[in-house]
């Protein structure tokens, strides 16, 4: 059972970033600061399991963002980003 | 009271190992792999493991010599921070008293550092006086990469993200250096009997 | 301009059906208050509390259309699962369950966004593929659609009749099925795991522009993911989801 295995993506951090950001953040595109990449966050590598989400760039495989639930509210780290770029949300 | 689920128990047994459980903990069946990235594959040929930092002199072991070294077969219950226990986990590796064995220091901190990049932070201390191994048997078989295969840190009294898989070294520092989770809102020491999982908690 | 939209909280939905799929997996038609609707291939977080106050969190995919009066997930019962078992098993209805929801824009269709599509399903990966197909049919949509579907067995095959009824009655929807473990006696179709030829024979050809939606164990839908890529598809009309090891 690898770490490879048992990876997920964005989709399934997303309902733990929602509470970090007021968006859907599936849609939004981060470009990566390893390499330039820019991804949906949809389709970021997502590991960590339980112990919080950690979310690399499908390109090269550096972490972009980290979040941790902690007692009350949450720690996040996005030192991996360049930048996000968040649409409209419809609906 | 939040809502609570009706008939609902999880998978968690408390009952017959009352006293070895940390607060908040179950036992649970099987080895659970968490990782925070992609397993790492270094050949063995290419492995060594290093002390580096604050030391007179660095010391550095090819796999072929790590093997060389005195090791011991440890038995011990480990707990992670995600609540789940495990009791009675046997291990093979050597301890961290023989690979800091007249190593002169003024660190009173450790960072191990790990392929991969992770890295997690303990007090000195805390790895030395028979508590800390670079294991690299689980159950009588090489340990797997999964599970941090060829060889991870074990330092089964504080929470087992502290027992970093993939490791290839300790750095010795005069200060606690924030690793991985530390730097994200998991506590800096991490007693489980305490209860120190996250920031803030005493 | 960024429109944002209320936090997504937990509430409380009541089980008004158990439905069973197969052997292992039913599925749970819920009726949630205040439910603002959703995109076809979204999910829910669900989460479940002990008397003792032990959580347990898992996401499952909504497999009814949107234009549906309830939701409903499709929950596979795991050997060793923690959640699965409770849902499969324990639940009545009449039970509540705790939910949020819906989460993801970015694995969804509508029939606005046309196609053709290749939907690509291991095991339970069906789910979010099913509200995508059921969204079609609701609104005879024309849009071409071929559903790769790889399961063990025949008796595993999630909405088997539904999926042989809507194929049925639709020439624009082609369901092929892979049968990995065990087939049937007479059996004429496809018995591997997906592969390059298959996608080869399977697959709308790049130059159709096609949209691909995979979904299932992380294994197949990383495998699935780069052969279409191999083939041809620009990466970004290539969309997945992993369900981790055991497909949910």
């Amino acid at each position: 059972m690898s770490a490879e295995t048992l990876r997920l993506d964005g989709n399934a951090a997303a309902g733990l970033l929602e509470q970090v950001f007021a968006f859907d953040v599936t849609v939004a595109r981060s470009t990566c600061a390893g390499c330039g990449q820019t991804s949906p966050l949809g389709t970021l590598l997502l590991y960590g399991g339980e112990m919080g989400a950690v979310l690399r760039c499908p390109s090269c495989e550096s972490v972009q963002m980290r979040v941790v639930q902690v007692r009350e509210g949450y720690v996040m780290e996005m030192q991996g980003v360049v930048h996000l770029e968040i649409p409209p949300t419809v609906g | 009271m939040s809502f609570i689920s009706r008939g609902f128990k999880g998978r968690r047994r408390t009952a017959s190992v009352a006293g070895r459980l940390p607060p908040g903990q179950y036992i649970v069946d099987g080895f659970p792999v968490l990782s925070a990235g992609p397993t790492p594959r270094t050949p063995l040929d290419r492995w060594d493991f290093s002390i580096v930092g604050q030391v007179d002199q660095a010391r550095r072991w090819t796999w072929a010599e790590f093997l060389q070294l005195p090791a011991e077969e440890i038995t011990r219950d480990i707990h992670c921070v995600t609540k789940w226990s495990k009791l009675d986990t046997t291990w093979k590796g050597v301890s961290v008293d023989t690979l800091l064995d007249g190593l002169e220091t003024s660190a009173d901190y450790v960072l191990a550092f790990c392929d991969g990049g992770y890295t997690t932070n303990l007090p000195l201390e805390d790895v030395t006086g028979g508590k800390a191994w670079i294991a690299y048997e689980y159950e009588g078989q090489s340990l797997e990469p999964e599970h941090g295969g060829p060889a991870r840190l074990l330092v089964p009294h504080l929470y087992f993200w502290k027992s970093a898989k993939w490791v290839r070294g300790l750095e010795l520092l005069p200060e606690d250096q924030p690793g991985f989770w530390e730097s994200l809102g998991y506590h800096m020491y991490g007693d489980p009997w305490r209860e120190q999982r996250y920031w803030g908690d005493e | 301009m960024v429109a944002t939209r209320p936090r997504l909280t937990w509430r409380v939905a009541t089980v008004r059906d158990i439905v069973p799929e197969t052997a292992r997996v039913v599925s749970l038609v819920l009726d949630v208050p205040d439910w603002q609707g959703h995109r076809a291939g979204q999910h829910i977080d669900v989460r479940l509390t002990a008397e003792d106050g032990y959580q347990a969190q898992r996401s499952y995919s909504i497999a009814s259309a949107p234009e549906e009066p309830w939701i409903t997930i499709t929950v596979e019962r795991l050997e060793d699962g923690e959640v699965s078992p409770y849902l499969a098993d324990e639940l009545r209805p009449g039970d509540f369950l705790e939910l949020r929801g819906p989460i993801g824009g970015w694995f969804t269709w509508e029939t606005r966004e046309g196609g053709p599509l290749l939907l690509v399903a291991g095991g339970s990966g069906i789910a979010p593929l099913m509200a995508m197909l059921r969204h079609r049919a609701a609104w005879r949509s024309p849009v071409p659609v071929r559903l790769l579907y790889s399961s063990r067995s025949a008796q595993d095959i999630i909405y088997r009749e539904e999926l042989e009824r809507l194929a049925a009655n639709d020439p624009d929807l082609a369901v092929i099925h892979t049968l990995t473990r065990a087939q049937p006696k007479g059996w004429t179709g496809y018995r591997r795991r997906i592969d390059r030829e298959m996608l080869n024979e399977i697959a709308w050809a790049p130059e159709e522009r096609p949209r691909a939606f995979v979904c299932g164990p992380t294994p197949l839908v990383e495998a699935v993911a780069t052969l279409l890529v191999d083939l041809g598809y620009d990466p970004a009309s290539v969309k997945t989801e992993r369900f981790g090891p055991t497909g949910g």
